[in-house]
């Protein structure tokens, strides 16, 4: 009962203090909703860019050629036993031809007459859990006896891997940032109903009052900052998204397939909306701390 | 009800505010804490409140030791404590009666309890008629009516008056110190610090004199004595 009554009072209380300082309330809102805005992007870039990574992995595989004289078997066992294989497929030399036959098509008569004198060598296809085992895994074959020559696009795996790599870190390093400065806002902003209400405060120590009771309308208040501020960046982002999606849908760009995935994106959102609570709710609880030592 | 024991107080600039300091009151006291400025008449109500913790020695409240209060204890006991400042501190945004609801909203009372209970005692101050206005329409002496009033209203066992008469003339100040002896008349323990000499030599109440941290005198039914007449 005694727990009603002062929830009824701390929400009055957040209200009216917001209220009060409404556009510094708004301003760190929307300081919140800015730095979750760029936090978000970035968030939907690596989204894409993971997916993106993990479609090319899915399709880098090591061609191992072999000498006509590789003992194919052993080969094969040594391969399956380094560590991030994950599939290997002997491709015969008769295979080789088979499949390259296949490729030209309607001039695969050129390839007539090679069936007694085959020069395709045997190879591996050497499938790897993922891309950025690739190029130890191809060093470690390129040394085993009987290979001849190991491809697998060297060069572009290793980029690919280092741009996700320096997007991950930038995204996350300005996101940091503006994440601190949201905060930093915020705590302008319930010092300054602090402040206001500081004889308030006082007054209420000495009433009795527990420390939630007084600290609570402020918690609530950065707390609804934050509700607020996320609210508004994540159904920016929500239907700038959308709106992306069927840009590209009409446009087809043909290489790019994006993010479509409803509960990965949900997830994405909704931790960038708990992040800006809990922003909010952080701010707070800093900057009252210090007037409630008693 | 409450006991110190060879109470010591610094403060971090070194000051040494109350030292070695033994003291009871009992339930149901009148005492005066009298005493030259910088005698540790504030200390010894801030030690009592728990705003300060002493450097040594030990208190005890209602026969607990108060030192080991925690969070919630604290915020318990205080509640049992109502406090009386010379500045009064009422909040100005408020009218009287919403200054003593205060008291109450802020430790859970029902809405039903505060409209019953805050006209009761502002009756008992006698401001029925001014429930209504601001600090700044009340004289002085009526605001520290107000401030009574928010003391009382959640029946502490105790009342802590910190030169409550400091910013009212004689007159008010006689009439406040009716309203405190009305109140103890109904067993509240009432500790009043002042400088108001004309008074304690007037109530002939139990005085516990200070200078420089320690007690020179206490007597049952005493004066002020300071060669002041």
């Amino acid at each position: 009962m005694g727990f009603l009554n002062s929830l009824r009072y701390c929400l009055r209380q957040t209200l009216l203090s917001i209220v009060r300082n409404f556009w510094l309330a708004t301003a760190s809102a929307a300081m919140i909703t800015v730095s979750l805005l760029i936090l978000g992007s970035f968030g939907l870039i690596a989204l894409n860019a993971g997916q993106f990574l993990q479609q090319v992995e899915s399709e880098i595989e090591i061609n191992v050629f072999l000498q006509d004289v590789a003992p194919v078997n052993d080969l094969g066992r040594e391969i399956r036993a380094l560590t991030g294989v994950e599939r290997v497929t002997y491709v015969s030399k008769e295979q080789a031809l088979e499949e390259m036959r296949e490729s030209l098509g309607e001039r695969r008569d050129i390839l007539t007459g090679l069936e007694n004198d085959n020069p395709l060598p045997a190879s591996y296809r050497v499938r790897t859990s993922n891309a950025e085992v690739v190029p130890a895994v191809a060093r470690a074959i390129e040394k085993m006896h009987g290979v001849d020559k190991v491809r697998y696009g060297q060069g572009y795996v290793e980029k690919l891997i280092l741009i996700t790599r320096w997007v991950n870190v930038a995204a996350l390093f300005a996101a940091g940032l503006l994440a601190l400065a949201a905060i930093f806002l915020i705590m302008t902003t319930i010092r300054m109903s602090v402040m206001a209400r500081r004889d308030e405060v006082e007054i209420m120590k000495y009433m009795g009052a527990s420390n939630w009771f007084v600290r609570f309308p402020f918690l609530l208040e950065g707390m609804a900052v934050g509700y607020l501020g996320s609210k508004v960046a994540v159904l920016i982002l929500g239907f700038g998204y959308y709106y992306l999606l069927l840009q590209v849908d009409q446009v087809s760009l043909f290489f790019v397939q994006l993010v479509t995935d409803q509960q990965t994106l949900g997830m994405l959102f909704g931790a960038l909306f708990a992040l800006g609570v809990l922003i909010g709710g952080l701010a707070g609880s800093i900057s009252i701390r210090k007037f409630l030592r008693v | 009800m409450i006991q110190f024991y060879n109470v010591t107080k610094l403060y971090p600039n070194g000051a040494k505010a109350i030292n070695d300091l033994s003291l009871r009151i009992k339930q149901g006291d009148f005492a005066f804490l009298v005493g030259p400025s910088g005698a540790g008449k504030s200390t010894i109500a801030k030690l009592i409140f728990r705003e300060e913790k002493p450097t040594a020695g030990q208190i005890f409240f209602n026969g607990r030791n108060a030192l080991r209060f925690r969070g919630r204890e604290v915020v318990a006991m205080r509640r049992k404590i109502g406090m009386v400042f010379q500045d009064f501190r009422l909040l100005s945004q408020k009218t009287a009666y919403e200054n003593v609801a205060f008291a109450l909203e802020v430790t859970g009372v029902s809405r039903w309890e505060v409209r019953k209970r805050v006209p009761e005692v502002l009756r008992q101050v006698g401001l029925e008629d001014k429930m209504d206005r601001f600090p700044a329409q009340l004289s002085g002496g009526e605001q520290q009516r107000v401030c009574v009033a928010r003391a009382i209203v959640k029946n502490p066992v105790l009342i802590l008056a910190d030169e409550p008469t400091g910013n009212l003339d004689p007159e008010t100040s006689r009439e406040l110190m009716e309203l405190f002896l009305e109140i103890n008349q109904s067993g509240t323990t009432i500790v009043i610090a002042t400088h108001a000499w004309d008074i304690v030599n007037e109530l002939k109440k139990r005085v516990i004199a200070l200078e420089s941290g320690r007690i020179v005198r206490d007597e049952e039914q005493g004066s002020y004595g300071y060669g002041v007449s």
